[in-house]
C-alpha cells in the first residue's frame, strides 16, 4: 500500500506529460489535483494503520524488490512507514494537496501546454518528496532527495525566458549540488564502517556505541549529513539560493521553499537523531550555524522589500530555528516546529501569491498598501499566518516557537536562547512590516515610468481597474491553511500548559535517543515554572515586536526612512543581503572560473585536443607516404594479386 | 591411360597460359578471356582428383565456378562497355584514374 503513495503524483506527472498538448485545462489541474488527493487519502489510511499498532513498535515496511545486489551490499527499494514519516507524509500529500488546487487558478493563465508542464513538475516534486520521506535506507532517500533539487531546478526555472528565473533554478541545483556531494560521502563513510545504508541498521548499531568524546567516524557521518542538510534546507553557507529561488511561480514557493523540499534537512537529521546525539560537538555546530542562520536571515528578512523575499528570509530563519532545535537535541521540538511552519508558511506564500496575482506581477511592498479592503479574504488568512509565525500565544507557531525556546534554555544553551529570542522579535517585526505595509495605510502606486515588474509575465494594466480578491480555487485553500495555522499547535500543547504533548509522544518511537535519555529526562522534569515564565517571555517579545512594526510603519512612517538616513551603512548592508552573493561570487566563483578557464585553454585545448588532433595528423601524413602505392595501373594490381597469392600458397606448402 | 598427374600438368600450364594472358595483353576483352581459361584450369584439376579419388564433390565445385564465372563475365563485360564509354580504349594501361 506504501508504493501507491509516492506513485500517484508520478502517475499524475506521467499523464500530464504526454497529454500536455491533447488535455483541455481543466482535465489537467484535476488529475494533478486528484493524483495528490488520492496521495493524501491513502497516507491517512496508511496512517491510521500505523497508529493501530502498539505504541513503541509502530512501523509498516514494504520491501517492492532488491534494488541492487552485489555480494554482501544488498539494497532493497524499500518503503518503511514510522511516526516521523507519517508526519511528513501527512504534510506533504495535505499541504501538497493544497497547493495545488491553488495552482489551478493562480497559473490559469499560462498556455494549455505551460499550464500541463507546470502541474506535472508539480507532481514530480510531490513524488519524490515523498519517496525521499519513505525511503527505508539512505538510497531510497537519495534518489529523493535528488529528485526534489532536479524539480526544484525545473520549477524555478519554470518562466526559463526571463534570464534571472534561469540563473536562479541553476544556482539552486548547484548550491544543493555541494551539500549532496557531503551527502553522499556521509553515506559511503557510514557503509564503509558499519556495513550498511538502511536507517534503523545503521542508528541501531550506533546506538550500541558510547557518545563520542572526541570527533571520530560517527562525527564525521553527522557533520557530512549536516552538510548535505545545510544545501537542501538553506543553511549558512549554503542558503543562498532560496531567496533567489522566489523568482519561480508563487505556490512553488509555498510548496518547495516552505512546507516540503527546504524540511528534508531537518527530516534527515530527525531520522539519523541517533547518529546525531552519538556526535555531540556536531550536534553544537548544527545548533551554532541554526542559530546564526536564525538570526542572520531575520536580519536581512527586516528591510527587503520584495513581498516574496521577505518570506524567503524568513523561511530560513525558521529553518534556522528548526536546525537549533536540533542541535541542542530537541529533536521533537525541531520536527514539531517543521509541521506548524509547513501551515503558516504555506499560508504565507499563497496569501502573498493572491496579493501578486492581483496587482498583475507587482512585489514590491512599496508600491502596495492598502489592500486590506479590496482583498479581504487575503488579509485575514495572512493576518492569521502572519500572528502564527509571530508566535503570539494560542496559534501554531507559538507552541513550536516556545518549545524550541525552552528546551534550548533547560539544555543550558542560555547564549543560543538569548539569540532566538532577538530572532523571534525580529520574525515579529519583518512579518508585520510586511503586512501593514501591504495591507494598511494608503495605496502606493509604482512610479508609471518603471512599469510592472517583470516577475510575472501576465502583464495588464490593472491600476486603475478594480482589484479582485482571490478566487475561490485559492481563497479555499487560504481558508483551510489559516484553520490549520491556529490548530496545528494544539497537537502538541507542553505539559507547563497542561497539555499532553500528543504529538511528541507519537513521535518518540523514531526520535528516541538512548544516549540522550537523561538529559531527556531532565527536562521533562525541570520545573514547569521556568517552562511559563519563559512563554511569557517570548510572548511580550512577540508583542513588542508587533507593536514596534505598527509604530515605525503605521503611526511615524517617517522614522523608517530618518533610521536609514541615519544608518545608511547599514541599511545598505542588509538590503544588499550582507554582500554574501557578491562575497561568494569573488571568493568561489570567479577563481573556479578562472581555474575552468586556465584548465579549457591550457589542459583541454592543448593536451586532449592535442593528441586528438596529433592522432589524425599521423593518420594522413602516413596515408600521404603510402599512397604511392594505389598508381591506378590495373595490371599492377594484379601482379600484386598473383605476388600475394603465390605467398600465401608457398608459406603452405613449405612450413 | 591417363594419370592424374598428367592432367595436372595440363591445369598447370592453362592457368600459367591464362595468367600470362592476364598479365601481358594488352586489350581488356582478352584479359577477361584469359580469366576464363585461369578459371578452367584450376576447374579442369577440380574433376581430376575427384575422378581419381572417386568422389563427386569435385564436379559439383566445377559446378559453381562456372556459375561465378557466368556472373564474372557478365560483370566484367559490363565494366568494359562503361569504361569504353569513359575513356574509348580496351588498354587497360589507360585506365588511370584511380591513381592515388
Amino acid at each position: 500500500m506504501l508504493s501507491w503513495i509516492p506513485l500517484l503524483p508520478f502517475i499524475g506527472f506521467a499523464i500530464n506529460t504526454f497529454g500536455a498538448r491533447r488535455l483541455p485545462a481543466k482535465a489537467i489541474g484535476a488529475i494533478a489535483s486528484l493524483a495528490m488527493f488520492a496521495a493524501f487519502v491513502v497516507s491517512v489510511v496508511a496512517v491510521g494503520r500505523l497508529t493501530a499498532q502498539p505504541a513503541d513498535s509502530r512501523e509498516i515496511v514494504q520491501t517492492l524488490f532488491t534494488w541492487i545486489g552485489s555480494a554482501d551490499f544488498q539494497v532493497p527499494l524499500a518503503l518503511r512507514l514510522d511516526p516521523l514519516s507519517a508526519l511528513m507524509i501527512l504534510v506533504v500529500t495535505g499541504i501538497g494537496f493544497l497547493i495545488h488546487v491553488y495552482s489551478t487558478a493562480y497559473m490559469i493563465e499560462e498556455e494549455p501546454h505551460e499550464y500541463a508542464r507546470y502541474f506535472a513538475y508539480l507532481n514530480l516534486f510531490a513524488g519524490f518528496m515523498l519517496l525521499l520521506v519513505l525511503g527505508e535506507n539512505f538510497l531510497v532517500l537519495f534518489v529523493g532527495w535528488e529528485g526534489v533539487g532536479l524539480c526544484s531546478y525545473l520549477l524555478i526555472g519554470f518562466w526559463y525566458q526571463k534570464g534571472v528565473a534561469a540563473d536562479a533554478g541553476k544556482k539552486a541545483f548547484i548550491v544543493n549540488r555541494i551539500g549532496d556531494v557531503a551527502f553522499v560521502l556521509g553515506v559511503l563513510l557510514a557503509f564503509s564502517q558499519f556495513g550498511t545504508v538502511s536507517f534503523r541498521e545503521l542508528n541501531g548499531v550506533i546506538a550500541g556505541l558510547p557518545a563520542e568524546s572526541s570527533f571520530g567516524v560517527v562525527s564525521a557521518i553527522a557533520l557530512l549529513l549536516f552538510i548535505g542538510a545545510t544545501g537542501k534546507s538553506a543553511q549558512i553557507p549554503l542558503y543562498v539560493w532560496l531567496p533567489d529561488a522566489m523568482e519561480g511561480p508563487t505556490p512553488v514557493s509555498a510548496l518547495i521553499h516552505a512546507a516540503t523540499m527546504v524540511t528534508a534537512g531537518v527530516y534527515l537529521i530527525g531520522r539519523n537523531a541517533v547518529v546525531f546525539a552519538h556526535a555531540p560537538e556536531v550536534l553544537t555546530i548544527v545548533a551554532v550555524i541554526g542559530t546564526a542562520t536564525a538570526l542572520w536571515a531575520g536580519a536581512i528578512g527586516m528591510v527587503q522589500n520584495d513581498i516574496k523575499r521577505v518570506l524567503a528570509y524568513s523561511t530560513v530563519s525558521q529553518l534556522g530555528y528548526m536546525f537549533m532545535a536540533m542541535g541542542v537535541g530537541a529533536f521533537t521540538a525541531g520536527i514539531f516546529h517543521l509541521f506548524t511552519h509547513a501551515f503558516f508558511k504555506a499560508l504565507l506564500f499563497l496569501g502573498s501569491g493572491a496579493v501578486i496575482h492581483a496587482l498583475a506581477g507587482e512585489q514590491d511592498l512599496r508600491h502596495m498598501g492598502g489592500l486590506k479592503k479590496e482583498l479581504p479574504v487575503t488579509y485575514w488568512t495572512f493576518l492569521i499566518g502572519a500572528i502564527a509565525i509571530a508566535g503570539v500565544p494560542g496559534l501554531a507557531g507559538f507552541f513550536s516557537k516556545d518549545e524550541i525556546l525552552y528546551r534550548t534554555f533547560a539544555g543550558g544553551h542560555q547564549l543560543l536562547w538569548v539569540v532566538g529570542a532577538v530572532t523571534s522579535l525580529m520574525t515579529a517585526f519583518y512579518m508585520f512590516r510586511l503586512v501593514f505595509l501591504a495591507f494598511h495605510g494608503e495605496r502606493r502606486h509604482a512610479p508609471v515610468a518603471q512599469g510592472f515588474s517583470p516577475a510575472y509575465p501576465v502583464v495588464h494594466d490593472s491600476h486603475h481597474a478594480h482589484l479582485h480578491d482571490a478566487p475561490m480555487a485559492m481563497a479555499i485553500p487560504l481558508v483551510v491553511l489559516a484553520i490549520g495555522s491556529v490548530v496545528a499547535g494544539y497537537l502538541n500543547v507542553p505539559a507547563g500548559l497542561g497539555g499532553s504533548a500528543v504529538l511528541e509522544r507519537f513521535l518518540e518511537p523514531s526520535l528516541h535517543v538512548p544516549a540522550m535519555e537523561g538529559a531527556h529526562a531532565a527536562a521533562d522534569h525541570a520545573d514547569h515554572a521556568l517552562e511559563i515564565v519563559l512563554m511569557v517571555v517570548s510572548s511580550a517579545i512577540a508583542f513588542a515586536g508587533i507593536g514596534l512594526a505598527a509604530f515605525l510603519y503605521l503611526k511615524r512612517t517617517d522614522i523608517p526612512d530618518a533610521l536609514v538616513a541615519k544608518f545608511p551603512g547599514v541599511y545598505l548592508f542588509l538590503v544588499r543581503k550582507g554582500y554574501i552573493d557578491e562575497l561568494y561570487d569573488a571568493v568561489v566563483v570567479q577563481p573556479i572560473k578562472a581555474l575552468s578557464e586556465g584548465v579549457l585553454w591550457k589542459a583541454d585545448a592543448r593536451v586532449i585536443d592535442g593528441a586528438v588532433n596529433g592522432t589524425g595528423q599521423i593518420v594522413v601524413e602516413t596515408g600521404s607516404l603510402v599512397r604511392r602505392v594505389q598508381t591506378g595501373s590495373v595490371r599492377t594490381y594484379a601482379v600484386s594479386v598473383l605476388f600475394g597469392a603465390v605467398l600465401v600458397v608457398g608459406y603452405f606448402l613449405w612450413s | 591411360m591417363a594419370e592424374l598427374n598428367h592432367y595436372l600438368v595440363l591445369s598447370g600450364v592453362l592457368f600459367t597460359i591464362g595468367t600470362a594472358g592476364v598479365l601481358l595483353r594488352r586489350n581488356v576483352i582478352t584479359v577477361l578471356l584469359s580469366l576464363e581459361v585461369m578459371l578452367n584450369a584450376v576447374n579442369l584439376s577440380f574433376i581430376a582428383f575427384g575422378r581419381f579419388l572417386g568422389s563427386s564433390d569435385g564436379q559439383i565445385i566445377v559446378f559453381f565456378v562456372i556459375t561465378v564465372a557466368a556472373a564474372e563475365a557478365a560483370v566484367g563485360l559490363a565494366l568494359v562497355i562503361a569504361l569504353f564509354r569513359h575513356v574509348e580504349t580496351l588498354n587497360p594501361d589507360a585506365f588511370r584514374q584511380l591513381r592515388g
